[in-house]
């Protein structure tokens, strides 16, 4: 059977998917790919439905090896470079990793989350009817727990190895502010603290992760103190405790807590919020429902159209086919027209 | 609620935004089991209706969190539909189960056992009986898989908690923090007291079913010996339940 082997990889590096909702009366946190965008690229370019579970890379990169078989392979979400064997596959492409060839992915230049996705996805059993790893509850993943070296990760037969594939344009770059509708406890904040909330910038501390993003700036002042009786989290929900400094909970968020929440984070915009670094600034705006929902539509139908915005790669010439070619003769172009930008 | 607590505790259900995916329904402020019924019954309600565009309903001590898909829900119809079926709600919810949780008390396997008693001025073998001697509600499941938080503890043990939170408590922990109870579920961190250990997993991934509690439970503790702890921790290990249904 083909398998990816992990030679090394980050500390944090898991696997991911659309995340294990549906369990969260039972306290089971949903989890699931922090950037969702980038996993259903990488998943498009490879002919996987959006949602198939990839690896997830935090910050640092890792090597992988082929073994048993070729496989399909791509990358996308934070931006690394991806080499096989050494040699650069361009960004947002389907790479061939042949049986024995490694693929190293780089440290994210800009972001936190790259995925890197294989053709067929991986032959691990779910849990819960997913593969995210919830790492606080050592559920999902490989046996609960991050990848690490010498991990094998069976791989399903593809039920498409066809035509290697790229996406002619970038993740669009929005650098707006993070979107956010008032409440659901926004009634325990003093109006100026609202105020201050939706017009300061806060800068994401050191202790971002998968479960929430903490956040350094003004104090948040609360008008009828901070202990409620623990209500539900979604993920979004910027609670803020006693400390007045704002939380972001994330994907690997907790089913309830205790304290009040001011806002939360439209569902569009959270996985451009969870590319931002620590020591990034951040902005809010508040909008209505409507234009949540309208953003939610605009990226349902991005991952939709996202198989068909996709044009084949001519497969890059190997040292064979060049000796043989004659590139003397005719035109030669400079810029390789199989990676429009 | 009682008239003669002088209280109304229960207040018209109201509907909280929370983002464009979710909103919760809320009961009250407070922990209370009228309250936590009504949360239950609109959750049974709501569960039996299989609402269009409702993905899950998600029930704590005073609010059901419902999150629902906002491409295919429309949300002026939803929230009128979930108001009408809050307010509609006659009885409470359907009772749940009483489960009979075998803990192993003090020792090695409740380690704040003795300073708790001796902070409530008790002895150790008095805290067991007031501990032992309630029965629980379970409000809601949450913080971990199976994690069960509990009300009926007795006033008298209620324990402020530790200003030093553990890093690590064993799963089955049988824990208090404040005028709560708790059952851990699987190794986490807390800042409860340890009065003792259960072998039940409520949560134990490779086992049918995966969870035994449900928010509505009743849990009723019965204290063991380490004999019995060290046979029923074996067969919990090797999947079975350990902890019996009985009848209230």
């Amino acid at each position: 059977m083909t398998a990816l082997l992990v030679k090394s990889c980050g500390p944090m590096t898991s696997l991911q998917d659309h995340g294990r909702g549906g369990y969260q009366r039972f306290g089971v946190s949903p989890s699931g790919a922090m950037d969702r965008r980038g996993l259903a690229l990488a998943n498009a370019l490879v002919g996987n439905p959006p949602w198939t579970a990839a690896i997830e890379f935090v910050l640092l990169g890792g090597t992988l090896t082929a073994s048993g078989g070729d496989l399909h392979i791509a990358h996308a979400g934070a931006d690394c470079a991806l080499t096989v064997d050494g040699r650069p596959v361009p960004p947002r492409s389907t790479a061939i990793l042949r049986d024995g060839q490694t693929a190293e992915i780089g440290s994210a230049r800009s972001g936190t989350f790259a995925y890197l996705a294989v053709a067929g996805g991986f032959s691990i059993p779910p849990q819960l009817g997913s593969l995210s790893l919830h790492l606080r509850s050592r559920m999902g993943g490989l046996d609960g727990r991050p990848l690490r070296a010498n991990d094998r990760l069976e791989c399903r037969e593809a039920s498409h190895s066809g035509p290697q594939l790229h996406h002619p344009a970038d993740i669009a770059q929005d650098d707006g502010p993070i979107r956010v509708m008032l409440g659901p406890q926004d009634d325990y904040f003093t109006p100026e603290a609202i105020r201050v909330f939706l017009e300061s910038e806060f800068i994401v501390s050191p202790q971002a992760d998968r479960m929430g993003f903490q956040l350094t700036g003004p104090t948040l002042a609360h008008a009828k103190g901070f202990n409620i009786v623990s209500d539900g989290i979604v993920e979004g929900h910027i609670q803020v405790p006693g400390s007045g400094q704002p939380i972001i909970l994330m994907r690997d968020r907790q089913t309830a807590g205790g304290y009040p929440k001011i806002a939360t984070v439209i569902s569009a915009d959270l996985d451009r919020l969870a590319q931002v670094r620590p020591g990034s600034p951040v902005r809010f705006r508040a909008v209505e429902r409507g234009e949540a929902v309208a953003a939610a539509r605009a990226f349902n139908t991005w991952v939709e159209a996202l198989p068909a915005a996709l044009v084949p790669v001519r497969s890059t010439p190997t040292t064979e086919d060049l000796l043989a070619a004659n590139l003397i003769d005719g035109a030669v172009h400079a810029l390789d027209p199989s990676f429009p930008e | 609620m009682n008239a003669s607590l002088g209280r109304s505790i229960v207040q018209a259900p109201r509907i909280l935004p929370c983002g464009d995916c979710a909103l919760s329904v809320e009961f009250g402020n407070t922990i209370d089991p009228g309250i936590n019924g009504k949360v239950l019954a609109l959750d049974d309600a709501l569960r039996a209706a299989a609402v269009p565009g409702i993905l899950e309903t998600v029930p704590t001590y005073r609010s059901l969190m419902v999150h629902f898909d906002p491409i295919t829900a429309d949300y002026t119809d939803l929230t009128q539909r979930l108001l009408s079926e809050a307010e509609a709600l006659t009885s409470q919810a359907v009772a749940g189960r009483r489960w009979k949780v075998p803990v192993v008390y003090g020792g090695a396997h409740g380690i704040d056992l003795d300073d708790v008693a001796e902070r409530h001025g008790m002895s150790p073998a008095r805290l067991i009986e007031l501990h032992a001697g309630a029965v629980y509600r379970i409000y809601m499941i949450g913080f971990m898989p199976g994690f069960a938080y509990l009300g009926g503890l007795d006033p008298q043990l209620a324990t402020p908690r530790r200003v030093q939170p553990r890093a690590r408590i064993p799963a089955g922990s049988i824990i208090i923090g404040g005028a709560q109870a708790a059952v851990a579920s699987i190794e986490c961190p807390s800042g409860w007291h340890l009065l003792g250990r259960t072998p039940v997993r409520s949560y134990a991934a490779d086992r049918d079913p995966v969870f035994l509690f449900s928010a509505g439970d009743e849990i009723v503790f019965d204290p063991i010996d380490e004999t019995r702890w060290a046979a029923l921790e074996r067969a919990a290990e090797a999947g079975e339940p350990v902890a019996e249904q009985v009848t209230p």
